[in-house]
């Protein structure tokens, strides 16, 4: 291994890329880390911020338990404050089949040792006098967070250099070749670099690594519109959504509150644009006053989308490569990869280092692609 | 206490019904076709407290450009000062009223 | 019969609608201000008993003509006042109208957006009193209101020595005229202030007058401090020589020139370039006006030229439209506009050198200076970011990590400073331009309709 530049290179700088470097870096692997533009300026800085637990796909649970904790630990372990809140999140049902939906995904959490609260609407009532009374019951995990995704992905790239890691901003990947049974990759400046293990986590243009090698998987971008108001008393406490997907919402504690709508939008990643139509703040914003009606007259101040990458069954790839030892992908985090980017960072680098991790990733396999894919129900009424 | 010291001066009359509206309890008398702002700024009253700090703000640009001049209405409202003419009876405040009570 | 629809009731939006009308077109003219004129020509609510005559001096007489041919037009367009463009998707705008939204398709669009004061911090300027230098002028026309009884003109501008002779002239204490840029490089700027001597003998006119009135004006300040407990009660400089002065007053006017608000050419996707005379990023045109097809951009929203320029370039972008829906011009006119709006855009662009925006100062502003009024950011929390480990360059990705230029305002007023801060003595090019983002202004969920 002692003739390759590193001993990995990652190739994507968004909050996947950045955590795979701090753990890899951390255990003493020369890590280099290639990103087109700068760190977390893609999905991994634009997203809502979310770190739910509740209603999670159930396969991701242990994956995301173990990001949890280091969210939780997330000052000590980079050194850095990233706006960590343990707000908790609610969960609304509008009706009785939504009611039992929740049901559902609650006995799936406290099946993995979440503590979920189940409220009914004198008791919404009781705890958040603002919410309309258009939700007949809740579940409420207090455990869940929010963090502020503009700061986390730089701070975990500045832990990673502090631990050795090597990060090159601005300078786009031209080619990646296999080399003996490592990798060479060619730089847009005219550098190159090899490696024995690649780690494929390049967002919405991680699939030309992966075709390059022989597999696939039909990742398409998209984001969602987002906005956030004028700072207003601060009064709301945790992230708030609406099990019918029409929004979720979180006040900050500065007073901003911070709103994703439905459904997402085609982005265009050629051009770097994820265009948010105005048609659909609106619509964002009569959710949002239909959820909290003493929002009328707070005030929008600003609307951004960004580009995510998304595959028709809303479950993320991660995992090896198939085709090609020592390659790892992990992308397509279908707008929930902020709260498992930690857990996924440590796994990637057990895998590497260890040759395998305790936590079950088999459902994130790149492989389920070679037969037909499933279209997820979430995945129907999250999209145009 | 002395009265507060008024920020503007009138130097040209308005011919007007006159409007009386209330701002953070003190009642102020100005004339129809005054802007909130200066209906404020001319009785000494400032116009609103930063959020992130308390220090109190009187708008800056007094053209609907900067948003530095905010206020609220009893009703829960929100005028930008400077490009809300006063209306009779308005009642405005620099905080928020009390929020998340019954809603419908 | 195209849709065309002009965002903006001042002088190039006026001349704009006037050149179609003529042409037998029923433009739409949509403003946000409640009464037409835009700010230069701001149009008094007829119950305020201001003599406009005096108040705007030489240019009265334009003042009341342009209101003449406004009152001759509007029955013959579809005006929209107090009308909001928050949003523009392909080739619909979106509306804000009595607080609701509404859209409006168009086929081809002129913005006229008009401009504001480009305003350099200094410690203190967010204390009540401290007002930019049109706001001075606003509360005058608009309210009848001086913004302080003893008020001192900072900045760097020949429209300080203007509105300070208003505010005399309507009974003000001047406390002092103090203008950044050093008396000798507004003499060298001469030649190019000589291609538009007649609006150059006005300047010099004011600043004769101010000095006739024993008002105090200094070249080459440097700023200090806007001192106060709760509001205005002095401003500190350093005159040319390097002496500290203060300046008690209850006010101070603060105005750099210009600069276009260009909001909305920006959601209609105009490209942008960055002007290194005025160091802004200003959207592309072709010399009469057109920015992409079906987009047209005029007056101070899109090139600083004053009242004259903004009538002239309305004109001319509307005879590019004219041109471009296959009417035959008449060449010789359209010429003749395009030299006019050419002459006098060169001659402010002489301006923005004479009085020139401190670049130099801003970028030596101490730390504890706040920079965005909106999200309470220092130039030091920008500058403490920018030192990190992969700390960010441009101004973009500082806003995403400060907050600054994230507030209410969406960067409008600290953003030309934050530039400055960005490149620290560079060019103001290698800063970057601060994208815009819907809603132009903020707006309420209630707009957005019945949630039901």
């Amino acid at each position: 291994m002692s003739e390759h530049t590193s001993d990995v290179v990652i190739v994507g700088g968004g909050l996947i890329g950045a955590w795979t470097a701090f753990f890899l870096a951390r255990r003493g692997q020369r890590v280099t880390l290639i990103e087109k533009g700068v760190v977390g300026a893609q999905s991994s800085g634009v997203n809502f911020g979310n770190l739910r637990l509740q209603g999670r796909f159930p396969g991701q649970y242990p994956l995301s338990l173990r990001s949890q904790a280091l969210w939780e630990d997330f000052d000590a372990l980079i050194g850095e404050d990233c706006e960590f809140e343990q707000t908790g999140h609610l969960y609304l049902a509008y009706d009785e089949e939504e009611h039992a939906k929740l049901e559902s995904y609650a006995k799936v959490s406290e099946s993995y040792g979440l503590a979920i609260e189940r409220l009914g609407r004198a008791e919404l009532k009781r705890r958040w006098p603002w919410l309309s009374e258009r939700a007949i019951a809740a579940t409420f995990s207090a455990r869940d967070a929010t963090a502020n995704p503009r700061l986390a992905t730089p701070a975990i790239a500045r832990a990673a250099v502090r631990h050795g890691a090597v990060i090159r901003e601005n300078t786009p990947v031209t080619a990646v070749d296999r080399s003996g049974d490592g990798f060479a990759l060619t730089l847009a400046d005219g550098g190159r670099l090899s490696c024995g293990a690649l780690v494929n986590c390049a967002g919405a243009w991680a699939l030309e690594i992966a075709e390059k090698f022989g597999e696939t998987a039909p990742v398409f971008p998209a984001g969602p519109p987002q906005f956030v108001t004028e700072p207003f008393p601060y009064l709301i406490g945790p992230s708030v959504q609406a099990i019918d997907g029409s929004v979720i919402f979180r006040q900050i504690p500065r007073g901003n509150i911070i709103l994703a709508g439905y459904p997402r939008t085609a982005a265009d990643p050629a051009n770097n644009r994820a265009p948010v139509p105005p048609a659909k703040t609106l619509a964002a914003m009569r959710a949002l006053a239909r959820v909290a009606p003493m929002l009328a007259q707070c005030h929008v101040i600003r609307v951004w989308s960004g580009i995510e990458a998304y595959l028709p069954d809303m479950i993320p790839v991660i995992g090896p490569s198939e085709t090609t030892a020592g390659l790892f992908h992990a992308f397509g985090f279908c707008g929930h990869g902020f709260q498992i980017g930690p857990g996924v960072g440590l796994c990637l680098s057990e895998m590497i280092v260890d040759g395998a991790t305790q936590t079950p990733l088999e459902p994130f396999s790149i492989g389920r692609f070679r037969s037909a894919a499933i279209i997820s129900e979430k995945f129907r009424r999250e999209f145009d | 206490m002395d009265a507060p010291k008024p920020q503007f001066r009138r130097v040209a009359a308005r011919a007007g019904q006159p409007a009386m509206l209330s701002f953070d309890g003190t009642t102020i008398r100005a004339t129809t076709g005054d802007s909130v702002l200066a209906a404020l700024l001319e009785s000494g009253a400032l116009i609103r407290r930063l959020e992130f700090g308390a220090e109190p703000r009187a708008g800056f640009c007094l053209m609907g450009a900067c948003q530095d001049c905010w206020v609220w209405s009893a009703e829960g409202g929100r005028f930008r000062a400077c490009t809300t003419e006063v209306a009779d009876g308005m009642v405005l405040s620099a905080e928020p009223q009390l929020l998340g009570g019954a809603d419908g | 019969m195209a849709d065309i629809v002009i965002v903006g009731a001042g002088p190039a939006g006026i001349s704009a609608a006037e050149t179609l009308c003529a042409k037998g077109l029923k433009p739409v003219l949509i403003d946000e201000g409640a009464r037409a004129g835009g700010q230069g020509y701001r149009r008094p609510a007829d119950n305020l008993a201001l003599d406009m005559n005096r108040l705007m001096g030489s240019e009265a007489g334009k003042y009341a003509a342009l209101h003449r041919r406004f009152e001759a037009l509007r029955a013959k367009i579809d005006y929209r006042p107090r009308t909001l463009v928050w949003a523009i998707d392909g080739n619909q705008l979106h509306l804000l109208q009595d607080g609701r939204a509404a859209t409006l398709a168009f086929d081809r669009l002129l913005i006229a957006s008009g401009a504001m004061d480009r305003v350099a911090p200094l410690p203190g300027w967010t204390l009540p009193g401290v007002f930019t230098l049109g706001g001075a002028q606003v509360a005058l026309k608009d309210q009848g209101c001086l913004i302080g009884s003893r008020v001192a003109f900072l900045g760097s501008s020949p429209l300080l020595a203007l509105a300070a002779k208003q505010y005399r002239d309507m009974g003000a204490d001047i406390a002092v005229i103090a203008d950044t840029t050093p008396f000798a490089a507004k003499a060298a700027a001469l030649p190019a202030l000589l291609r538009a001597p007649r609006t150059l003998l006005r300047g010099i006119s004011y600043m004769g007058a101010s000095l006739r009135a024993g008002t105090q004006m200094l070249h080459g300040v440097t700023p200090v401090a806007v001192e106060g407990e709760v509001r205005v009660e002095a401003l500190l400089l350093r005159d040319a020589q390097g002496r500290e002065r203060r300046f008690a007053c209850d006010a101070v006017a603060l105005g750099y020139g210009l600069k276009p608000e260009t909001q909305l050419a920006d959601l209609a996707q105009a490209e942008f370039a960055y002007d290194p005379d005025f160091r802004l990023h200003l959207p592309k045109i072709d010399g009469l006006g057109r920015a992409r097809p079906g987009l047209y951009l005029a007056g101070d929203g899109v090139r600083i030229g004053g009242a004259d320029a903004a009538e002239a370039s309305g004109a001319l972008a509307a005879h590019a439209i004219l041109t471009d829906l296959g009417q035959p011009q008449d060449i010789e006119l359209v010429r003749r506009l395009a030299r006019q709006v050419e002459r006098l855009r060169a001659f402010q662009r002489g301006l923005a050198r004479a009085f020139a925006w401190p670049a130099a100062q801003i970028a030596a502003l101490p730390d504890s200076v706040m920079l965005c009024r909106c999200e309470n950011v220092t130039i030091g929390d920008v500058r403490m970011a920018m030192a990190k480990e992969l700390g960010p360059i441009e101004v973009n990705r500082v806003k995403a990590m400060t907050r600054c230029g994230m507030g209410r305002c969406q960067g409008r007023v600290c953003g030309p400073a934050l530039q400055e801060i960005v490149a620290a003595g560079r060019d103001g090019a290698s800063a970057g331009r601060l994208r815009g983002q819907a809603p132009v202004k903020p707006i309420a969920l209630a707009a957005a309709g019945d949630p039901a």
